[in-house]
C-alpha cells in the first residue's frame, strides 16, 4: 500500500528545480552570516587601530576566546530554547546556583576523598535539574515561559545565596585546576569545550530528529502536536538541555575564576539572548542558527575587550551593546523583507 | 474584453487594470463593471488574481496600469480609508478582526463613534446590536471578545463591520466558506435586501450553486486576466464556467465509487465516544476501503468528534480502536503510531509549518523512518518527498520551497503527502477542500478515492453536503453532538440531509 501503487496513475510532473532553490537558501544563510563576519572584522580593525599590538596579541585573543567560552556555552543552549519558541531568563541564576553547589561540595572536605569530577557532575546535575523544573512548569504546568523562568531567576539566585551564605568560595582542587587550565595545541581547554559544544549543537540542531522537532515546535506548536510530535516532552527536553549548558558554564566559570559565588552569571540571560538574536535566530521561534549565535557571542566579547583596552567604562560598553542589538535587528528585518518579497 | 455598453449605469468600472509584484504579474488586464443593485460574481481558480483584485478595489494595493471609475469618474483609492469613504467595503477571506477587542470595538474599528474625542461606547454597542440583529444573530453579544467567537461568528462580525460603513459596494471574499447552510440562507437574505436598496455586491465563491442562486452576472478570471465578463449567472452552463476557469473540460468532479467489500476488515471502530461536553454516544465503524462522510452544522460537534478520535481532545467516555487495538485516550502520538492521520480544519494554523520547506512538512510525522541513531538523512527525505509531490502534481515543483508560498490546494496536497508517506491505515479529513479551487478540488477527490481503494479507511467532515454525498460511501449526520443518521450515501439526497441537519432548529 505504498504511495507508488496508490498513485501510479498520476501524470508525471515537471522535474523539481532543486538547484535554484537550494542555492537561494544557501545564499540567504550565507548572506546573514556575512553581515556578522563583516561586523566582527570591523570590530577587530577598530581594536588594531586603537590599541595596536595590545589587541593583536595572541594572549589577548586567547583571553577574548576564554571570556567568550562561558557565555558561549549558555548561548548555544539558549539558541535551542528560543528556536523552540521559548525563552529562559533564569540562566544566570542557574549558573550561580550550580557554581556554589559544586564549590560548597569541594570546600567541605569531600574533595579530598573524592575525585574532582564529582564536582563537575554536581554542577551539571544541578543545572540540568533546574532546566527540568523550568521545562515541566512551562510544558505541563502551562505557565508562560517568561513568568516561569522569571520566578526561577529569583528562586535560584536566592537559593545560591543561602547555600553559599553570600560568601565567595575559593576552590583549591589541584586536579581540577590542572585539567581546565591546560591547553590543547596552544588552545585553552575552556575554548576547546566551547568549540565542542558549538559543533555538537550545530549537529544536534541541523542533522537530527531532535533539531527538526525543535524547528517544528517553535514554528507552529499546534501543527507539530497534530503531526504526532509530543510537544510538551520536547519542551521539557529543550529547557533541560539549556540547564545542562548552564551547569557546564558554571564549571568553566569556577575554573576561570577559581571561585564559586552567588553573584556569578549576572545578566547572563540578557547577554545570551542578545547574542542569539543578533545571530539571526527568530525570537518568535521556528528559525535558529548556531553559527550566528557563535558570531554574536564573539562580537560582544570582542567589543568589551576593545573598550577595556581603551580604558572606556563598563557603562560605555553597555551603551554600545544596546546600539549593536538595535542595528543588528533592523538590518535583519530589512534582509528578511527583501528575501521574502 | 469590452465592458458593458451601459457604462453610465455602472457604479464601478474597471478597465485594463494591471498589478505587478516583484517577479510576478498578479493582474494582467482586468475589465469588468458593476451596476448598482446587482450581485456580480467573480470566479477563478486559486491564483487567478481574485484576492489581488479585491485589494486593488478596496485601496489596499495601487494598480500599475488601468483605470477605475466610480460613478463614471476616474478615481484612485490610495488607501483603504479613502475607498471606505467612497463607499467601498471589503470583507476579506482572512478575517481582519482584532482578537482581544470586543465585537462592537471591532465593528467600529477605524471609524469609531466619538464626540470631542471621547468614544461613545454605549452608542457603538447599540448600533452593533442593531447590525447583528439585521444579520440574524442576536446571539452574539457586542461585548464578547472577538477572539473567543467561532470562525462563522467572526465572519458575521466582519459583515456587520462592512454594513456599519454604509457601503455602496460590498466585496465579499468567499463568505460562505465558514458558514452553515442556514447561515448562508440568512446571508443571501441580507444580500437581497441590500441590493434592493441599490447597494452593489461583488461576490466571490467557489460554489457554483451559490452563484446561480444569488448572482446576477459572472466575470471569470484566469491567470490575472478577464476571460469572460457579464455572463448571466442563472443561465450560463456549469461546464462552460469550469472550462473558462481551468482552460479544460471536466465532466464529473467526483470520482466513481468502487463498491466496498462487505467482508473487508473493520479498521476504525469507535464505540460510545463522548467528550462530556459537545457530543456523546458516537458509534462509528469504517472498513478498509470505505469513505465515511460526517455531515452537520458548524458547531454540531463534527470537528470535535474527529479531533477526539485522533486524540487531539481527550475523550471522557468510549473507545477508539484501530485494527482491533484500543488507543490511549488523549494521545495524538498513540493515534499516529497506530496508523492514523489527520488533515485538520485550519490548514495554516493547525496543519502546516508555513515557514519551513515542503519536504520538512511532509516528513515531520515520519522522521524516525529517515533517521539512524537520531541523525536524519536529508537526501533521502528530499528524494521521497520529491517523488510524492511529483505524483500529487504539487505546483510549483521543488521540495525546498517554503509552504507559505503555495496555494491552498497545493498546501492541502502537502498535508496529504505527509500521511501518504506514513502509509496510514485511517485518514481523518476535516474540510479537505476549504479554500481549494475547482481544478485542485477534483484532484483531491481523486486522491482520496484512490487512497480508499488501496485499503485506507477514510473519514471526511465537510460543511458542503454535496461534497459529502459525492465523495463518501456512507454518510453520518451529526446534530447537536449526536449521530442522527447512518446509511449509504446513494440512498439519501441533499435535501434529506439538510432536513436531518436542521431538524428541531429554529429556521
Amino acid at each position: 500500500m505504498s504511495e507508488d501503487t496508490a498513485l501510479s496513475a498520476q501524470k508525471s510532473a515537471p522535474v523539481a528545480k532543486k538547484e535554484s532553490s537550494v542555492s537561494a537558501l544557501l545564499g540567504s544563510a550565507a548572506g546573514r552570516n556575512t553581515g556578522l563576519v563583516v561586523a566582527l572584522v570591523l570590530l577587530c580593525l577598530g581594536g588594531v587601530i586603537t590599541a595596536g599590538d595590545r589587541f593583536a596579541d595572541v594572549d589577548n585573543l586567547l583571553t577574548i576566546l576564554r571570556l567568550a567560552a562561558v557565555i558561549g556555552v549558555v548561548s548555544i543552549g539558549m539558541t535551542f530554547v528560543i528556536t523552540g519558541g521559548g525563552i529562559d531568563l533564569s540562566v544566570g541564576a542557574i549558573v550561580a546556583l550550580s557554581s556554589v553547589w559544586a564549590t560548597t561540595l569541594a570546600t567541605q572536605g569531600i574533595a579530598n576523598d573524592t575525585h574532582w569530577i564529582v564536582m563537575v557532575f554536581t554542577a551539571l546535575l544541578v543545572g540540568g535539574a533546574c532546566g527540568l523544573v523550568n521545562g515541566a512548569l512551562i510544558a505541563y504546568g502551562r505557565v508562560v515561559a517568561f513568568i516561569a523562568t522569571l520566578a526561577s531567576l529569583a528562586a535560584a539566585r536566592g537559593l545560591a545565596e543561602i547555600i553559599s551564605n553570600r560568601k565567595t568560595q575559593i576552590v583549591n582542587v589541584p586536579g581540577f585546576a590542572a585539567f581546565f587550565d591546560a591547553s590543547v595545541l596552544g588552545v585553552p581547554v575552556l575554548v576547546v569545550i566551547f568549540a565542542l559544544v558549538a559543533a555538537g549543537g550545530w549537529v544536534l540542531l541541523n542533522r537530527t530528529t531532535f533539531g527538526r522537532r525543535t524547528f517544528a515546535v517553535g514554528g507552529n506548536p499546534e501543527a507539530a502536536r497534530l503531526a504526532g510530535i509530543d510537544v510538551r516532552r520536547h519542551t521539557v527536553m529543550l529547557y533541560s538541555l539549556l540547564g545542562l549548558c548552564c551547569g557546564l558554564a558554571a564549571v568553566m566559570l569556577i575554573a576561570r575564576t577559581t571561585t564559586g559565588s552567588a553573584t556569578h552569571g549576572g545578566l547572563y540571560e540578557l547577554d545570551a539572548i542578545a547574542a542569539v538574536v543578533i545571530g539571526g535566530t527568530l525570537l518568535s521561534g521556528g528559525r535558529g542558527t548556531i553559527a550566528g549565535t557563535v558570531f554574536g557571542v564573539l562580537i560582544f566579547t570582542t567589543l568589551s575587550n576593545v573598550f577595556t583596552l581603551n580604558n572606556l567604562s563598563i557603562s560605555a560598553q553597555a551603551v554600545a551593546k544596546g546600539a549593536i542589538i538595535v542595528i543588528a535587528v533592523l538590518l535583519q528585518q530589512r534582509l528578511a523583507r527583501r528575501s521574502g518579497a | 474584453m469590452v465592458s458593458s455598453p451601459a457604462r453610465e449605469s455602472a457604479l464601478l468600472s474597471v478597465e485594463g487594470v494591471v498589478k505587478r509584484f516583484p517577479g510576478v504579474t498578479a493582474l494582467g488586464g482586468v475589465d469588468f463593471d458593476v451596476r448598482a443593485g446587482e450581485v456580480h460574481c467573480l470566479l477563478g481558480q486559486n491564483g487567478a488574481g481574485k484576492s489581488t483584485l479585491i485589494k486593488v478595489l478596496a485601496g489596499a494595493h495601487r494598480p500599475d496600469e488601468g483605470v477605475i471609475r466610480w460613478r463614471g469618474e476616474v478615481v484612485e483609492f490610495g488607501n483603504p480609508t479613502s475607498a471606505m469613504r467612497s463607499g467601498v467595503a471589503a470583507i476579506y477571506q482572512e478575517l481582519d478582526l482584532v482578537a482581544g477587542l470586543s465585537v462592537s470595538d471591532n465593528v467600529f474599528l477605524g471609524h469609531e463613534l466619538s464626540t470631542a474625542g471621547f468614544s461613545r461606547r454605549a452608542e457603538a454597542r447599540r448600533q452593533t446590536r442593531a447590525l447583528l440583529d439585521r444579520l440574524g444573530h442576536r446571539d452574539i453579544s457586542p461585548d464578547r471578545d472577538v477572539g473567543r467567537l467561532s470562525v462563522a461568528h467572526q465572519q458575521i462580525v466582519s459583515m456587520a463591520r462592512a454594513l456599519s460603513l454604509d457601503g455602496q459596494l460590498l466585496i465579499m471574499d468567499e463568505p460562505s466558506a465558514v458558514l452553515d447552510p442556514d447561515e448562508v440562507r440568512v446571508l443571501f437574505g441580507i444580500i437581497r435586501e441590500l441590493t434592493a436598496q441599490g447597494v452593489a455586491v461583488i461576490y466571490i465563491s467557489h460554489r457554483l450553486a451559490e452563484i446561480r442562486e444569488i448572482g446576477d452576472r459572472v466575470t471569470v478570471l484566469k491567470d490575472g486576466r478577464t476571460v469572460a465578463t457579464g455572463l448571466p449567472a442563472r443561465e450560463v452552463k456549469t461546464s462552460e464556467l469550469i472550462a473558462l476557469m481551468t482552460g479544460r473540460v471536466l465532466d464529473n468532479v467526483y470520482p466513481r465509487r468502487s463498491p466496498v467489500d462487505p467482508a473487508a476488515p473493520e479498521v476504525l471502530v469507535v464505540r460510545g465516544l463522548a467528550d462530556g461536553d459537545r457530543f456523546a454516544g458516537v458509534d462509528l465503524t469504517v472498513r478498509a476501503g470505505e469513505v465515511v462522510g460526517l455531515a452537520g452544522l458548524v458547531g454540531s460537534g463534527r470537528s470535535e468528534i474527529l479531533e477526539t478520535i485522533y486524540g487531539a481532545r481527550k475523550a471522557a467516555e468510549g473507545t477508539v480502536e484501530v485494527d482491533g487495538k484500543a488507543l490511549r485516550r488523549g494521545s495524538v502520538g498513540a493515534a499516529v503510531r497506530a496508523g492514523m492521520g489527520l488533515c485538520p480544519e485550519e490548514r495554516k494554523s493547525q496543519g502546516l509549518l508555513l515557514d519551513q520547506a515542503v519536504y520538512r512538512n511532509i516528513t515531520v510525522s515520519s522522521m524516525s523512518a529517515f533517521a539512524k541513531f537520531g541523525f536524519l538523512d536529508d537526501r533521502a527525505e528530499r528524494a521521497r518527498s520529491t517523488k510524492l509531490t511529483e505524483s500529487l502534481d504539487v505546483r510549483p515543483a521543488g521540495v525546498d520551497r517554503l509552504v507559505r508560498g503555495l496555494s491552498g490546494g497545493n498546501q492541502q496536497k502537502v498535508v496529504l503527502a505527509r500521511w501518504l508517506l506514513r502509509e496510514c491505515r485511517v485518514l481523518l479529513l476535516d474540510e479537505p477542500t476549504r479554500g481549494v479551487d475547482v481544478g485542485a478540488r477534483s484532484e483531491i477527490y481523486e486522491l482520496i478515492r484512490r487512497l480508499a481503494d488501496s485499503g485506507v479507511a477514510v473519514v471526511v467532515v465537510s460543511s458542503d453536503v454535496e461534497e459529502v454525498l459525492g465523495l463518501a460511501d456512507r454518510v453520518l449526520v451529526v446534530r447537536e453532538g449526536r449521530v442522527v443518521h447512518d446509511g449509504p450515501a446513494d440512498e439519501i439526497d441533499e435535501s434529506r440531509v439538510l432536513d436531518l441537519v436542521m431538524e428541531g432548529q429554529p429556521a
